[in-house]
């Protein structure tokens, strides 16, 4: 009795997989669909540009783009009408950004602030995808190194040129939460290879943060912070309040800061601007893209 | 001792229709699909000076040999442009790849039965389906090749869109990005 219940079950097992196999392959009916989670899909996006304000955003040129960069300070709103409240003077930053393959920009820059000639370079760890892995967050290491040429008050010690080095490591996490909304935490360190005397630290410690908020398609509300942990005395924590426009191939920054300086060192550490007594400075970074190196696919194909 | 003869004969009947079972398998798995997920879509929509065109590396496409049946897949975000920028208007000002984050194409290959899989070769295809940008189909016809390599075939081909038939809206459109994208494919299919 069990043996017959066995091969009827046999048989029906085998007419049933012989009724599966038999039926046409029907592509259209495949709801399997594969594709969300084969193709990595790498969040873009997160900040318009590849500074918040005055510091680094996640974003990094892309790979054989040239970035020229003009940041714009003018002085501060409480000089008063006989300054133009600030728009009679003006510092300036030259840069140009390069972006060496997808992950690794590196730049240059000229400020007339001190002087300054600096150079940095900033790297992507970990970038935000969905797909075949989900990471809610990018990752990213930037390091600059800012030279200050001002000649110093004369005093009864000569500077060696390696004072006038100082150095910023940033990490910086970021996450795009949606298409209007992200933000960033920039852990930051910076050293003076020379301080004014004993009793000041070489190393200062200050974490970044920094939101975007998409108003309109082609309009984005930008904040920047940076609290310091340890600080030089009489300078301010920078609060940086901006808006990005887009336009067809340029971003144009247009903010309210009270720094002054457009290098880690002196905008972080070293502003003296207050909110609360009025020392706001309008300034505008402009950037403009030119591609040196297309993407080898695009180089190859003929239209 | 009757018992047992009965079930040998009883096994032997079953090993026999699993063998039988089999082939038909087999012989019903002649129905092929070719597939692949590293096939390339490139699209241009250039209307002024500056070149606006990009790349998909990562086209999900599959076929049937038998029917002519044919799908492909891409992830809006993967097309890459030469400059991120351009690559963020395109997906947050004109595809709005958020809400829409597929396209696809659902069609058959008309004349299928003229291509010899065995010989190496090419051989114009004519292909007809629907085509979701955006959210939206439309009907697309063309031409393209199947090109036959060591056994392997890959489709090439190449037709425009008229942008605003996919609801896409924003600035620029008919000025510096055309109002018809030329749209190139290219996809290698593995057995």
């Amino acid at each position: 009795m069990r043996l017959r219940y066995v091969c009827i079950g046999t048989i029906i097992f085998l007419l049933a997989t012989a009724h599966a196999k038999a039926q046409t392959v029907d592509l259209f009916a495949d709801t399997s669909n594969t594709l969300s989670s084969t193709a990595t899909d790498i969040t873009t996006g997160t900040f318009k540009s590849t500074r918040i304000v005055n510091g680094q955003s996640i974003e990094n040129v892309g790979a054989g783009i040239l970035d020229f960069r003009i940041l714009h300070r003018f002085g501060a709103l409480s000089q008063g009408g006989y300054n133009f409240f600030g728009l009679d003077q003006a510092t300036m930053r030259l840069g140009l950004d390069y972006g060496i393959n997808s992950r690794l920009m590196i730049g240059i820059g000229r400020s007339t602030f001190e002087k300054q000639y600096d150079a940095f370079l900033k790297f992507r760890i970990i970038r935000q995808q969905t797909g075949k892995h989900t990471i809610p967050f990018s990752l990213s290491y930037a390091s600059s190194l800012m030279y200050k040429s001002l000649h110093d008050a004369v005093t009864t010690y000569t500077p060696y040129v390696s004072d006038k080095f100082s150095y910023a490591h940033q990490f910086l996490l970021a996450s795009k939460v949606n298409d209007y909304f992200s933000f960033q935490l920039t852990p930051t360190m910076i050293h003076y290879n020379m301080v004014d005397n004993k009793t000041i630290p070489n190393d200062f410690y200050s974490l970044g943060l920094g939101f975007r908020q998409r108003i309109s398609k082609r309009v984005n509300i930008t904040t920047e912070y940076y609290h310091r942990f340890n600080s030089l005395e009489g300078y301010n924590d920078p609060l940086s309040v901006g808006v990005d426009i887009e336009t067809g191939g340029h971003v144009f920054q247009l903010h309210v800061s009270n720094s002054t300086g457009m290098t880690e060192r002196t905008f972080i550490n070293e502003t003296a601007g207050s909110w609360a007594k009025g020392d706001l400075r309008f300034g505008f970074n402009i950037s403009r893209v030119f591609t040196l190196r297309k993407p080898k696919d695009l180089r190859a194909i003929k239209w | 001792m009757n018992q047992n003869n009965k079930m040998k004969k009883l096994v032997t009947i079953m090993v026999l229709m699993l063998g039988l079972q089999i082939t038909m398998v087999q012989n019903l798995n002649a129905q092929k699909v070719y597939a692949t997920k590293t096939g390339q879509i490139f699209f241009n929509a250039t209307g002024g000076a500056v070149p606006i065109a990009a790349v998909n590396n990562q086209v999900d496409s599959k076929f049937v040999e038998t029917t002519g049946q044919i799908i492909f897949g891409v992830l809006i975000k993967g097309f890459k442009f030469e400059n991120q920028l351009m690559e963020d208007h395109f997906n947050e000002n004109y595809m709005e790849s958020t809400q829409y984050p597929k396209a696809d194409f659902k069609g058959y290959i008309k004349n299928i039965k003229e291509v010899d899989f065995t010989k190496e070769g090419s051989y114009p295809i004519k292909i007809e389906g629907s085509l979701t940008i955006h959210g939206t189909p439309q009907n697309v016809a063309t031409t393209g090749t199947i090109q036959i390599k060591e056994g392997k075939p890959a489709i090439v081909g190449e037709f425009s869109v008229k942008i605003k038939d996919y609801g896409i809206k924003g600035l620029y459109i008919g000025e510096k990005i055309a109002n018809e994208a030329k749209i190139k494919v290219n996809c290698k299919y593995q057995n």
